[in-house]
Parts: structure tokens; sequence; C-alpha cells
């Protein structure tokens, strides 16, 4: 499949991605005609905190996304052969929107809107002599004569990136004002007022200051981006916001595709075992009590270490880098799931026991029922709330975890991009003298937000499908 | 003789202990201002028993928690009025001044004792937290109180039950403690919310004789919060009938019950089921009680009233009458222009009796079901449970049984023994000629549409993530009765129709219904089978009288129209009365008396069926009665006692009795009873 020069090559995440984000539409769809699935969702929508996070979130999701879409560029054939030739590098539609930080690779470290670099070098002037100097970096601020210009230079461009992102906001807030206007057949400016008091059902208010904080962020990075490295260089000088941006990808994939391993083994063990009770039970029970007594990271340690020998021993199955590094990502969320099924399976298994004694799924064993029927209609819809409350609840600890496991060692492929490998190179990073914050920090700051949205969100959406606490 | 009227103003004045004047209680939900207590007035007088009534909703436990200040915060807030206890405004009192009030000079009991103790200490250091805390006493002091105590409320052997935790003890028991914590205190008002609806009836009959007798011994007040017109009838000196948040009739015990003056209090005694009623269809009212969300510009029954004419609709009733004996009416009032009424004769249409076939439609015969108690490691079997220990009943087509008993005596479990829901340990069940237990899974589902069953809980009884017409489809599905879709939407129509829902309201979900009205969905989803016989698990116990009334027409009329059998499970005798042909008295996993409902209530051969009877609360005047005081509780059926099961609580028990189960005597042909009393001829 080719297009425009550009030939479409998922890897086999993306195409998994495509899968979750496909369910996920198709859920919305199927929720929007069923009253008892919109009520909680509604509730979710009216929480300013829970609504203000998502659209963070949502911006993250769109960056995975973006990073979802692996393409390469054809080549220039050469008259070799017929066909069209494509570059052996796969890229995504990310790495082409942010061609310039991507190509623009430095020597070695540099500071974040640093001129020079962050190592001494041997520079030769121009009269010949040598001297071992801090050399000026090839791309970084290479605009400019000399430092002095740095500062008015930074404050031009964040000024016209905050007058930009003004003017977006008032025409969004302008749009949205007029469309609720027409809709609540209030006065234009009437609605205006209810609008900057919060008074409406949807916390259209820190939607807006979300929305606004995200588009200054973005139009900032689009202005400063081009000319300086905002988060510094690493040790290869590489820009850290390029890595920043796609390590998001690699989160979202562990954090969400761990959900699709997790999901068929916890649900269908965990409601077979609540229902038919017995030895149906014993045997699913006792599976996951000794699965749960092996220490997770030693079992990850080893189904790493695994595929990573099939991987050596298989090299012509993985023809590409990223197709390496991207088997390995997958095998990871599988493991993950495979150890990860444990405590949802343990409560949804609870659940059944409760629900088998309900008087409805009484009243269907009286009917005649079938048990596959009975377990799909009643018991599997009764539950689906603990199913959503856990896999949110658990999206920000897997987020967390390839972190840690990457730190370790047995995560994400070294050449993958991640927070963790980030992390990890931080290690050494802090260590030396003078020390190299930037990328730590970096890598802090993006996980902690993502992690934290993840975490409000999922709260809101906890408070609205828990029966306990908002009653029948 | 104005100033011996006015002297006994001041005699009245000073014997009022509680003065409630104006209450109003306001919730603010995102639907908009909840008025659950709207402008309650009323007195309680030392050492009397005041007894708040109406349906549930109606907003009588938010007035109690309204008195002591417990109102939900911060959603709940007390907007108006005044609760005098004796000379003290407790609306005005600090939350310090309050704690030494609650639980001190008033004390309060709830409906579910489980729920209110703690299951983590000992019952004595659940008392004698509120000793020390409302008494001046030492803890060694403070241990012979709660001692004291425990006997007070008739607890047996005060000494070890100190030590024992809530789990150890019945249901009855509980509700003693909680009494005796209450009683710590030394309380002038007891406020009881609805003390005995998680009990028995003759646990609950010892419940209330204990509070009279308490009050007897104390001369505290006692405010008594109930939807039970018996109950009210047992225990209360004056009553106030509460609707949608107000009240709207009080009078004297006497005056209430011989003339009831509102239209919906005499709607209320007409609803009761009686053995009197039996010919006949029960008054119903109407609909359901309005939302408390509504802004109410008339009286507030107007829609469910049989008299209402426009003033109804247009103005607020005003309270007649003083805080003694009035009533919140139109047609009481002078003022008022009155309009001829010609009530529409709402002919109760005598029901004729259906035909009684001889033809046998459903024969148990001995059936057992035993539940193993397994312990230890490998789960060895140490003994059983014998929840049914060989009960044998029949029913005739178109004919009802009532299997009557406490809970706990194993009636349910015979429902669904009959039902194969759990496979019975022993014994027969013939269906129309077929013996059930034999059958082999798939031809027991191919026979799962001639028995229904309809539970107690209209709440749990149906998956509330499916649509009306999904649950009522779901057993033709399953039973393929009807063939195509058309016909199955067809018949989802016709059985709302029946059972007196709206076409439409099979688009929505269970959750959008009220009680009665997911009752009704209940029954048509068991119909929609066209089954032959209903089990029916205690159907109206969870509901309203009012709605308890329409259900019992509704399923009177289906027995007329379609000629089905009911099984019907209760504890309620009085609805017994009213639907049943024959009655089986359940005790303890064995049927200890049997025969035709007439019979057995007129002559009840069983000292327990005597006990059961008496203990029922009744409006019938109160001299006749004389109530069999059962002592202790049901047994646990894991260890029956030896001989007949019922000895150590039977006020007639011989020297036999504790030797040997009572083999079954015919008294007559119908008639059979398991007592030594009565002996084979």
């Amino acid at each position: 499949m080719h297009l425009l020069g550009y030939q479409f090559s998922p890897l086999w995440t993306d195409w998994l991605v495509y899968l979750l984000v496909f369910s996920g539409v198709a859920f919305f769809l199927y929720a929007r005609r069923h009253e008892h699935l919109v009520r909680p969702w509604r509730q979710v929508a009216q929480r300013p905190l829970a609504m203000a996070a998502a659209l963070v979130l949502m911006a993250y999701i769109v960056i995975g996304l973006a990073d979802s879409f692996h393409i390469r560029e054809q080549r220039d054939n050469g008259g070799v052969s017929d066909g069209p030739v494509f570059s052996s590098e796969v890229v995504s539609l990310l790495d082409i929107a942010l061609t310039t930080l991507r190509e623009r690779q430095e020597k070695t470290y540099s500071a974040p809107f640093a001129l020079n670099s962050y190592a001494k070098e041997s520079i030769e002037l121009a009269a010949g002599a040598i001297v071992r100097d801090y050399p000026r970096l090839q791309y970084g601020g290479a605009h400019l004569e000399d430092l002095s210009q740095r500062q008015a230079d930074i404050i031009a461009k964040a000024l016209r990136a905050l007058i930009e992102s003004v003017l977006v906001f008032l025409v969004i807030t302008a749009m949205l004002n007029y469309m609720l206007s027409r809709r609540q057949a209030h006065g234009f400016s009437r609605q205006l007022l209810l609008l900057i008091r919060g008074d409406s059902k949807l916390p259209w208010r820190s939607l807006l200051l979300t929305g606004f904080a995200i588009t200054l962020t973005s139009l900032l990075l689009v202005r400063l981006a081009p000319y300086y490295h905002v988060l510094g260089t690493d040790k290869v000088g590489q820009d850290v916001l390029y890595l920043s941006l796609k390590s998001i990808r690699t989160g979202l994939v562990i954090g969400g595709l761990t959900t699709l391993f997790v999901l068929p083994f916890a649900l269908t063990l965990g409601i077979m075992a609540g229902y038919f009770r017995g030895r149906i039970d014993d045997i699913i029970q006792y599976l996951y009590t000794t699965l749960s007594s092996i220490p997770s990271v030693l079992l990850i340690a080893a189904s790493v270490l695994m595929i990573d020998v099939y991987i050596q021993n298989n090299a012509d199955q993985f023809p590409t880098i990223a197709e390496r590094a991207d088997a390995r990502l997958l095998f990871l969320c599988l493991i993950l799931g495979v150890t990860g099924w444990v405590g949802l399976c343990r409560l949804l298994r609870g659940e059944a026991l409760k629900l088998r004694e309900i008087d409805y799924i009484q009243a269907s064993q009286a009917f005649g029922v079938s048990h596959a029927r009975i377990l799909s209609r009643h018991i599997l819809p009764n539950v689906m709330h603990i199913v959503l409350i856990t896999l949110v609840l658990d999206f920000s600890g897997l987020v967390l975890a390839e972190a840690v496991l990457s730190y370790i060692g047995v995560g994400v492929d070294p050449s993958m991009i991640s927070w963790g490998n980030m992390i990890n190179s931080a290690r050494l990073e802090m260590a030396r003298e003078p020390i190299v914050w930037w990328s730590l920090v970096a890598a802090f700051i993006f996980m902690f937000l993502l992690v934290l949205c993840a975490n409000l969100f999922s709260d809101a959406v906890r408070d609205a499908f828990d029966p306990r606490v908002h009653g029948r | 003789m104005d100033a011996k009227v006015t002297t006994q103003a001041a005699a009245q004045q000073a014997d009022i202990l509680l003065r409630v004047n104006n209450l109003k209680t306001q919730f603010s939900t995102h639907r908009g201002t909840l008025r659950a207590v709207d402008g309650v007035s009323f007195d309680v007088r030392k050492g009397e028993t005041f007894a708040l009534l109406g349906e549930s909703g109606c907003g009588k436990s938010m007035t109690a928690l309204s008195i002591m200040r417990l109102v939900p915060q911060p959603v709940g807030r007390i907007v108006e009025g005044s609760v005098h206890l004796g000379d003290v405004d407790l609306l005005q009192r600090s939350e310090m001044d309050m704690r030494s009030v609650r639980g001190g000079r008033i004390a309060m009991i709830f409906q579910e004792p489980q729920s209110s103790l703690n299951p983590v200490l000992m019952i004595g250091e659940q008392i004698i937290e509120s000793v020390l805390c409302h008494t001046p006493l030492k803890r060694a002091q403070a241990k012979a109180r709660v001692l004291e105590l425990l006997d007070a409320v008739g607890i047996p052997d005060p000494v070890r039950r100190y030590k024992e935790y809530p789990h150890q003890l019945s249901g009855g028991m509980k509700q003693r403690v909680m009494i005796a914590i209450a009683l710590a205190g030394e309380p002038e008002l007891l406020i009881a919310d609805e003390p005995t609806t998680a009990l028995d009836v003759t646990i609950q009959a010892q419940v209330l004789a204990l509070l009279s007798d308490l009050q007897k011994q104390t001369g505290m007040a006692m405010l008594f919060i109930t939807h039970d017109l018996g109950v009210v009838s047992d225990i209360a000196d004056r009553i106030a009938v509460m609707y949608a948040g107000q009240i709207i009739e009080q009078a004297g015990r006497d005056t209430f019950f011989s003339k009831p003056r509102h239209p919906y209090t005499c709607k209320l005694f007409e609803s009761l089921p009686r053995a009197n009623k039996r010919d006949e269809s029960l008054a119903v009212i109407e609909g359901s009680v309005p939302s408390l969300l509504t802004d109410f510009s008339g009286c507030r029954f107007v829609d469910r009233c049989d008299y209402a004419w426009d003033t109804c609709r247009q103005r607020v009733p005003r309270w007649l009458g003083n805080e003694e004996y009035g009533v919140r009416c139109h047609r009481f009032d002078g003022e008022v222009e009155q309009v001829e009424h010609k009530l529409v004769e709402k002919t109760l249409e005598t029901k004729i009796q259906a035909q009684a076939s001889s033809h046998t439609l459903l024969k148990v015969d001995n059936l057992k079901v035993y539940f193993p108690i397994q312990k230890g490691l490998f789960k060895r079997t140490v003994g059983y449970v014998k929840a049914v220990d060989g009960v044998s009943i029949d029913i005739a087509k178109g004919r009802t049984l009532a299997l009557v008993g406490e809970s706990g005596c194993g009636k349910t479990t015979v429902g669904k023994g009959i039902l194969q829901l759990i496979t019975p340990t022993l014994g027969r069940v013939e269906f129309d000629g077929r013996e059930l237990t034999t059958l082999d899974k798939k031809t027991m589902r191919g026979l799962r549409s001639d028995i229904q069953i309809i539970f107690q809980d209209p709440y749990s009884s149906m998956n509330p993530r499916m649509m009306v017409k999904d649950i009522i489809a779901e057993g033709m599905i399953a039973q393929n009765t009807v063939a195509t879709r058309g016909e199955r939407d067809r018949r989802i129509d016709e059985l709302l129709q029946q059972v007196g829902l709206s076409v439409d309201s099979k688009q929505r979900y269970p959750h959008e219904f009220s009680g009665g009205q997911r009752q009704r969905i209940c029954i048509a989803r068991a119909l929609a089978v066209k089954p032959k016989l209903i089990i029916c698990d205690e159907p109206t116990s969870a509901l309203d009288i009012s709605v308890q009334a329409q259900i019992l027409n509704l399923l009177k009329d289906l027995q007329q129209s379609q000629g089905l059998a009911y099984l019907f499970i209760t504890h309620n005798l009085s609805v017994v009365e009213y639907l049943a042909h024959d009655v089986a008295v359940m005790y303890l996993g064995r049927i200890v008396e049997r025969g035709p409902v007439r019979t057995v209530f007129a002559q009840p051969a069983h000292p327990y069926t005597e006990a059961l009877l008496s203990a029922a609360p009744t409006l019938d005047d109160e001299s006749q009665r004389d109530v069999i005081r059962l002592e202790g509780d049901l047994p646990s059926p894991a260890a029956p006692p030896v001989g007949c099961h019922f000895n150590p609580r039977c006020p007639k028990v011989m020297e036999e009795c504790r030797r040997l189960y009572p083999e079954k005597v015919n008294l007559d042909k119908h008639h059979i009873v398991r007592c030594h009393l009565f002996k084979k001829e």
C-alpha cells in the first residue's frame, strides 16, 4: 500500500493500537444508545478536574496515535528495479512532523537553550591555533551571533507564541459561546457571563482554560524548538524534547495494550470461577494463586531474556531495528498482561459469586436459559464497571512499571525511545560532573503529567461507576 | 369555664415532653430541593407511645433524624421550625450539647439490628460504652449496670452473653441488645424507627411486649415509627399519619381505628387483606406517592383521592383541629365550599372462587434438602444443615397453597427445590404426572416454562442493565415459545397490559419503576412462558400496604382468568387468609400443620400455629386477643432439638415431646397435624 511516495508499513503493536482505538470507538457508539452506560459517563463529564485531565490525556493520545502510523519513504530506485523502492527506515507521522527536531543532531550533551556544547573540545581557530573550549552548537541557536542576543530572541518568540495562543483561545471561546447561546437560547453576552462564572452543565470553563494551557505550550514549542534545544540534548546529541515526545507512544502502548492481554484471561476465568464454583473454581483459583506467588519481576526478566535470544537467533524475521524493538515491546505487554490478570480475576470471581445468588440470575435459571447466555447477558454486563475501574486505575501503574523495568534493564529494547530508557541513561548522567539533569527532568515531567492526569480521570471514573458510591 | 380550659391546657403543657413545631427538613439534590419533612408539628407526652405511621419515603425516618439533629450533612438541612425537649430548643443547641442529648435524654433504635452493632466488639463492651458515656458510674459499677440492663431486656444468662459477639446472637437478641444500649442513658424519650420490621412475627411480639413493659417500668415516652397498622394498633396511644412529608391526620388510638377521617387513612384500612374480604378484590390506592421534589399547590393526595374536586387542586388544605386531634383535608373544612360526592361506587366485584379441581398439579413427597457442613483442609463433611427435612405438599390446578413460617425455617428452599434450582437430597417432586428430580438437565430445561417464580425483592430480581422488553422476552427466547420477533413483541405488549402497565414501558429500564411496578414486570416475565404453577416467594413483603393490595388483586385476577396455581411462600398471615385456599405451616424444615385456610385459621391445632396466629398484630379489638408469647428463637437447623422440634418453645410441652418426633395425625380429611396432643385413633 503506497501513497504519495510513502509506503504504509505498520508494526505489530500498531495493529493492536488500531484494534484498541476501534474497540474504544465501537464501545462509544454502543454506549450512546444505552442509557445505563451513558449515565455514569455523563457524571464523569460534569467533573471539571476530570475533564481537564481528560483533555490533557487526549493530547497525549493524539501524539501517541500520530506516532503509531508508520511509513517508509520512497527512495530513488536508481534504475535498479522497476517498482518503487522504499527506505528500510520506518518512520511515523510524528517523526515526519518533527523532522527538524529529529535531524538536528548535535555531537553530545548541551543544556536547554544553550548555544554552546556542554563538553569541551579542541577547536581550531581561524589563525590555526588550537584551544580547548566549549564549541558552538551546530544547530542550537545557530541563527544568533552570540549569547547576548539570546534573551531578547527568546522573549520575542515567546511573546509571539503567547499572542497567537491568546488569539486561538479567543476564537475558540467565541465559537463555543456562539454554539452554546444558540442551543440554550440565551443571548450571546448573557451566555458569555454564564461561561465565565462557570455556570454550565459541562465544565466548559475548565476545558477552555486547559485548552489554552495546551495551546500555549505547543505554540511555545513550535516557535522555539526549531531554533533551540528547548530541553537540551542527550549524550549522542539527540534533542531531549524529541525523545520525550517519542516516549509517549511507548508509555501508552504499555498501558493500553497490556489491558488487551489482561482482559481475556481475567474476564473468562474470573466469571467462570465465580459462576460455576466447585471444581472449575478450584482449578482457576490454584492457577492464579500459583501464578501470583511467582515474583513477577523474575518472570518478566526470564521472559524478556528469552525473547532476546529468540530475536537474535531469528534475525531474518526482524529486518529492521524498529521491528525488533517492536517485537520486544509487544512481548513485554504480553508478559505484563499474563502476570497482571490475577488481581482483576480475583475481583471478578468475587463479584460473580455474589451475582449468581441474585434473584434475576435465579429467575433466568428458572427459565432454562443456558449458562453461556446467563454469563454473557447477565453476569458480564454487571461486572463491566469493575473491569473499567480496574483498567483505568491500572493504566498509570503500568506506565510507571515500564519505567522501572527499563531502568533495571528488562523493559523495552534499549534502542526504543522510552521514559524508562531515558531515566536509565540518567543514572550515569547524574553521576558525572557537572551533572546533566535535563533528560531526567524531562522524562519526569512528561511521565508525571500523564500519570497524574490518568489518576485524576480514573478517580472520577471510579466514583461514577462504583455502585457503592452513588447507590442504586 | 374558660379558666378550666386554661388550667387543663396548662396541665397538658406541663405533661408535654417533646414538642415539634412546623419542622422543615430539605435536601438539595441536583434535580432540585427535596422537601423530605415539610412542616410537621406534633407533641409527645411523658410516658406515652406516639406512633408515626406512613409508607416508605414519606419522611417519617427523616423526622426522627431531624429531632436528633442527625440529618446527613451537607446535603440536608433543617430550614425551619423548632424541636423543644422540655424547655430546651434542640435546634438552637450547639453540637457539643447535642451529644449529651443523644443517647442521654433521647435514645434511638433502628430497623436493622444487624448493621447497628459493631461485629468485632463484645456486646457487653458496646453497652458499657453507652453507660460510661451517659452516667457518672465507674467502670466496675458500669459492668454491673450492663448485666442489669441485659437482664432487663430479657436476655438470659447475662454474664455469659456479656462476652459474646453480635454474630452469636439471633436477630431478636440483637434488637434486645440495641434496646439495652438505648436504655443505658436512661432516656426520657426513645425513638424506635421500625424496630420490628426485620423480625419474625413471634419475635416481633416479644420485642413489642418488652418495649411496653420497659415503658411501664421507666416511664419513658416512645416515638414509634412504623408502616404497619397492626403494630400501631398494638402499641400506640396516639397516632399521626404522614403522607409526602406532612402529617395528614392525627388522633388517639381508639378514635383513629374507629373513625378514620382522611381519605388516605380510610383507603389504607380498606386495602388491608383480611379473611372477610376473601371473595372480593381489595380496595387499592391508585398511583404512587408524589415526588417530594414537587412544589405542591394543592393537596398532596389529590391524584389518588376518590373525593378530590377543584379546590383540592388549587388550595393547600390547612390543618383542622389541634395538636391532639386533627386532619388535613378540605372535606372537613367548614370554610371550603363542599361538593356533593357521587362516589363512583367502585363495585367491588365479587370474585367467584375458582372451581376446585381434583386434578393434582404438583405433588411433593418427602422432599429433603440437606446442605453439608464442611470443615478442615480436605473439606470433610461433619454434618448437615437440614434446611428441608421431609416436606410433603400437593397443589391442585387453579388453587393456592400458602407455605407459612418464620425466616430460616426452609420455606424458600422448598420453592427452589421444587424448581430444581437446588438439587433435592431426597424425595420426589411430581409435576403434572412427571417426576422432576430424576430428569436430566435438557428435559428439565424444556419443562421449565410450566413452573415459574416471583421473588421477594423487586429491586434485585431484574437485571438493571436490560430493558423491560428484553427482561420479559428472555423466557420466551429460552423456551422458544414464540416463533417470530413480531409475535414476541405483540406478546410483550399483551403481557404488559395484562399486569396493568403501559405498553411504552417496555423501552425503559427497571430503575425507572417503583417497587410495585417492578413486581408487576416480574409477574409479566413469569407469565410470558405460560406457566401452570407460580411459586411466589414473599412477593409483597417488600411493598407498602397500598401497593401490596394492587399486587394481591392482580395475582387473584390472574388465577381467575388463567387458572394458575400458586405456591405462596410468606410470613404474612393476613395475606394468607385473603389469598390462599390451603395453608401449610412450616417449622424448622418440616410441616407441622396443613389444611384448608378456614379450618386452620379458625381452629389451629398445633401450638406453633396457634402462637403464630396470636402473635400477628391485628386491628381487631385487643380485649379478645390473648397473645401466646413464644420464648426463645428458632433453633439451628444444623442441630435440631431431639424429639419434636418445637418442644423447647412449646407452651404445652409434654414428656414424650422431648423424646419422639410426633406422627402425622389426620384431624379430618384435609386437616393434618404433627403433634403429640393429638393421638391417632
